[in-house]
């Protein structure tokens, strides 16, 4: 009798997990391999003799070497730094509770939230030129010029890249050390290990997977930045996602544009397929404890002082910036240089006011404003649509872990992550305004734009929750009866709870921050927010600057609104396992 | 005094007392077993020896010197967890060395050592294999190996087969004693289990709400429970309520089934235990009790009785015979009050 039921359970799983894999291999093949297809069909459309020639010849040319040579370093310097400085603020996340944890994870949550434009002005807004520290310097010490030399520099680059990319080091790491049982460095004291040796032998070992994951996200981040190296490097640096969009939008030398994101796709491509095999190897049936039992209080005077000051350190590094930005939004410094009579010196409303008129200067259609809600409108699509795509993909790749599709198609589902962004949106611009797929007029080019860049975050970041749930787990709620569908409604979203979470915040921010595709693909009269911004940000003029802040600073506040809502949710949440 | 020493250990958690003024002493080469119920302090007691978690009074010492300050990792103590808690990242061999290691031990020393403690454990080459394929059995051997191997002063076991099926644990518990036993191991093992407490143990804390309810070797404990909570935690239920009265000729005590002489003290409410082993069958007209069966259960050797005697039930296991009686018949019990009996006055706090 039994026979024949568990033959149509086992049956019935295997046709779901087939149907799984269909719904993000659709999306991917017509929205990642039909437009990069189109643009590798450019690069070599006017050359003779095949794409080999177009490769060979870049890569003998010293410039593009200079370029990713320099790519590469600043890259690894940043993510030797965010490590640096993650690392053990995710340990006080992870292993301990204190008050306004709560508020400091929200705030630390912040500069990941913003465009790597508005990072740039915030920047700019607090050590640039123009900048608070520099307008006091000159004040106190009556200069004529600033003193602070820091747009232009490598410094510039690498500070803003730590800023924007500590929190992924917070949260991924930090989530997976909160539940990581602490009795293990117990039996390792036990055993004779001091702190340092527990750390080494014990607790660093076992997070790999999690640094190594995050770093790996990171160093892709810094690798393919664009908006903080155009703005803040200057002419002198270029990495080779700035390469290709002054190829394309300036020189408009199409074949050396899609030679240059073909070659920092091989990058990528490589970093991806050596991370999936390391993770392969290191990844351990850990038993995921919940956090009440992880963490505990600070005790004793000294490791409160030092948390406490790591702390304050780490919330002014990653919060003055945007003080700063907002401060300047809602002030007038530049009367002294600018055409007098614009904005006066000291407090104003001026730039907010500013943004709901349709200033004649023919720059917007619609008022500044109206790009908040465009904005809004794009995210939520984006969400339903990355999660969407990325919950069959990711409950794909953790119920067939061993097979050999899995071990295909992981990394060929990071491939959005390695592409920059600026290449995806010029294979939209160039693949999809024709048939078979004319998608030119449609309001779903932004979202699908954006869910391709997400869509690697949900995975990665739904894909370890789901493979760390026990198939025991599985097994007792299907002996219990329970159909494949309802072993998923009942087990795996409840217990990835969190992790569904995590994902749709990522989503989320990715989309309200999206800055390199969407200044390729957003149309003129539905800007985003970032597109308004860049567009405001690269006119001339004390009232454009001051109204990309201000604008800036109300992006600022709804996603930290967003993000702080998610993290009240997270704690009531009874997915929380 | 050498060994161990645990003086007056007090723990709070907030408003609740975990570990309420806990002393005792356990001597080189003894085996002493913490017992209790879930809940009543023995855990937090074995983290305050082991230097994970800091008493809130009293002192935890070793051969007369304050632990107090001295971390974990310096104690010098080896502990088992329940669930073994082996390191995921680490095979067989890696775990079990890793004590050696971090004593800064040469390699050659440490391949030796660690051959030494998976033979003793019974898994002599399994050096190489995964923990994570490992049965529930042979983890709990190798975390047994893990903490033996670096040959601590004094052993602390947490649960060890806590997290086993109960065929498992009765060989294992075997293998567990000889082991200990041949290594002259210094341990404090705590359970829950009163079995593999008494199988294990020189002596036995029985623990109850924070609090040392009784001391001694475990045929001390099982003949004479101290106080009620011990008899019943032993399993000793044939309690009944009765009240002692004191006069010229001494003191009494009555009960539903009979009356018999008790030792001196209050007038008033006391509990009488009637200890089973103290108990025999007696032929008719020769009975110091007598009731009707309820209940045989036959449990190989022995068989249980329930039997109602005056309305109060009692349970008797007999060695199996077949001239037991059956359900419905009549008993005849016969044993001396001064063996059989054993008081408790109603606490007077509780």
């Amino acid at each position: 009798m039994s026979q024949p039921a568990t033959r149509s359970v086992a049956s019935n799983r295997g046709r779901l997990g087939w149907l799984l894999w269909l719904p993000p291999l659709i999306f991917l093949a017509l929205f990642y391999f039909y437009p990069l297809g189109n643009i590798l069909g450019l690069s070599f459309a006017r050359q003779e003799g095949g794409w080999t020639v177009a490769f060979a010849q870049a890569l003998a040319s010293p410039s593009v070497l200079h370029i990713l040579g320099f790519t590469l370093w600043q890259a690894l310097l940043s993510t030797l730094l965010t490590l640096l400085l993650g690392l053990p603020g995710a340990y006080l996340m992870a292993r301990y509770h204190f008050p306004g944890k709560a508020i400091i994870q929200a705030l630390t949550g912040l500069p990941f939230v913003m465009p790597t434009l508005v990072v740039a002005a915030a920047f700019n807004a607090l050590l640039g030129a123009r900048g608070w520290v520099n307008a006091a310097l000159m004040g106190i010490f009556d200069l004529s010029q600033p003193p602070l030399q820091f747009t232009n520099t490598l410094t510039a680059i690498l500070v803003a890249h730590v800023f924007y990319n500590t929190t992924i080091v917070l949260r991924m790491v930090g989530d997976f050390w909160s539940h990581l049982d602490p009795r293990l460095e117990q039996a390792a004291q036990s055993l004779g290990a001091n702190r340092w040796q527990t750390l080494r032998h014990i607790t660093l070992p076992l997070l790999l997977p999690a640094i190594a994951a995050a770093a790996l996200l990171v160093f892709i981040f810094d690798f393919t930045s664009f908006g903080v190296v155009l703005i803040l490097g200057g002419p002198r640096y270029a990495t080779l996602e700035v390469e290709i969009y002054y190829q394309t939008v300036s020189l408009f030398n199409l074949p050396l544009a899609a030679v240059l994101s073909l070659l920092q796709l091989a990058c990528t491509l490589g970093l991806t397929v050596i991370y999936t095999r390391l993770s392969a190897r290191l990844s351990r049936p850990l038993a995921l404890k919940p956090r009440q039992i992880t963490q505990r209080r600070l005790v004793g005077w000294r490791a409160r002082l030092m948390a406490g000051g790591f702390l304050i350190f780490l919330l002014a590094f990653m919060t003055l910036p945007l003080l700063g930005l907002a401060g300047r939004s809602f002030y007038g410094l530049d009367s002294g240089r600018e055409r007098s009579g614009e904005v006066q010196t000291g407090p104003t409303l001026a730039y907010y006011r500013a943004l709901n008129e349709s200033r004649r200067s023919a720059l917007f259609y619609a008022p500044p404003a109206s790009s908040i809600a465009i904005s809004l409108g794009y995210a939520a699509a984006t969400v339903i649509l990355a999660v969407g795509l990325g919950l069959p993909a990711a409950l794909a790749l953790s119920s067939q872990r061993e097979s050999r599709l899995s071990r295909l198609l992981d990394p060929l589902f990071m491939l959005p992550l390695g592409t920059s962004a600026v290449t995806l949106g010029l294979g939209f611009i160039v693949a999809l305004d024709q048939p078979p797929l004319d998608l030119r007029a449609s309001p779903l080019l932004i979202p699908l734009a954006h869910a391709l860049v997400a869509f690697p975050f949900v995975v990665r970041s739904l894909a370890p929750s789901l493979g760390s749930i026990s198939p025991r787990l599985r097994q007792a709620a299907t002996v219990l009866g329970a159909s494949p569908r309802q072993v998923l409604r009942h087990i795996d979203l409840p217990l990835v709870g969190r992790a569904l979470l995590v994902a749709a915040t990522f989503a989320f921010t990715i989309s309200l921050g999206e800055f390199g595709a969407t200044a390729l693909v957003s149309r003129p009269e539905y800007p985003t927010i970032p597109a308004a911004i860049y567009r405001l940000i690269s006119q001339p003029g004390a009232l454009n600057y001051g109204q990309a802040l201000a604008l800036s600073t109300i992006l600022m506040v709804v996603s930290a609104a967003g993000m702080l809502l998610i993290e009240r949710l997270r704690i009531a949440d009874v997915g929380e396992f | 005094m050498p060994g161990l020493e645990i003086q007056n250990v007090t723990r709070r958690f907030g408003s609740t007392i975990a570990v309420q003024d806990v002393s005792f002493q356990v001597a080189p080469g003894e085996i002493v077993a913490v017992v209790g119920p879930s809940g009543c302090g023995k855990s937090t007691l074995l983290s305050i020896v082991a230097g994970l978690l800091a008493p809130d009074s009293g002192d935890v010492r070793w051969d007369g010197q304050s632990l107090r300050h001295l971390p974990t990792h310096r104690r010098g103590f080896g502990l088992m967890f329940q669930d073994f808690v082996l390191f995921p990242h680490r095979n067989v061999f890696d775990n079990v060395a890793f004590g050696l290691q971090m004593a800064g031990m040469d390699t050659g020393q440490i391949q030796q050592r660690v051959a030494e403690a998976l033979e003793l454990v019974g898994l002599p080459g399994f050096g190489e294999r995964d923990v994570n394929t490992l049965s529930g059995g042979e983890q709990q051997r190798v975390a047994l190996a893990r903490s033996i191997a670096p040959r601590p002063r004094l052993l602390m076991l947490d649960e060890p087969l806590g997290a086993l099926d109960r065929a498992l644990r009765e060989r294992l518990v075997e293998d567990l004693r000889l082991i200990l036993r041949r290594m002259h191991q210094t341990a404090l093992y705590v359970t829950h289990d009163q079995e593999e407490a008494f199988a294990l143990a020189d002596r036995v804390v029985l623990m109850n709400a924070g609090r040392v309810e009784q001391i001694g070797a475990p045929m001390e404990l099982y003949n004479h429970p101290e106080t009620e909570f011990v008899a019943r935690f032993l399993g000793l239920d044939n309690l009944l309520s009765g009240q002692r009265v004191c006069d010229e000729a001494g003191c009494r005590v009555e009960t539903p089934l009979g009356r018999w002489p008790a030792p001196p003290g209050r007038t008033g409410a006391i509990t009488v235990l009637l200890r089973p082993d103290a108990v025999h069958l007696g032929s008719s007209g020769d009975c110091t009790l007598s009731g009707t069966v309820q209940e045989v259960v036959f449990k190989g050797r022995s068989t249980r009785l329930e039997l109602a005697a005056n309305g109060v039930l009692l349970h008797f296991d007999f060695p199996s015979r077949a001239e037991l009686p059956g359900v419905g018949e009549q008993i005849c019990l016969r044993f001396s009050a001064g063996e059989a009996l054993q008081f408790y006055d109603e606490a007077a706090g509780d």
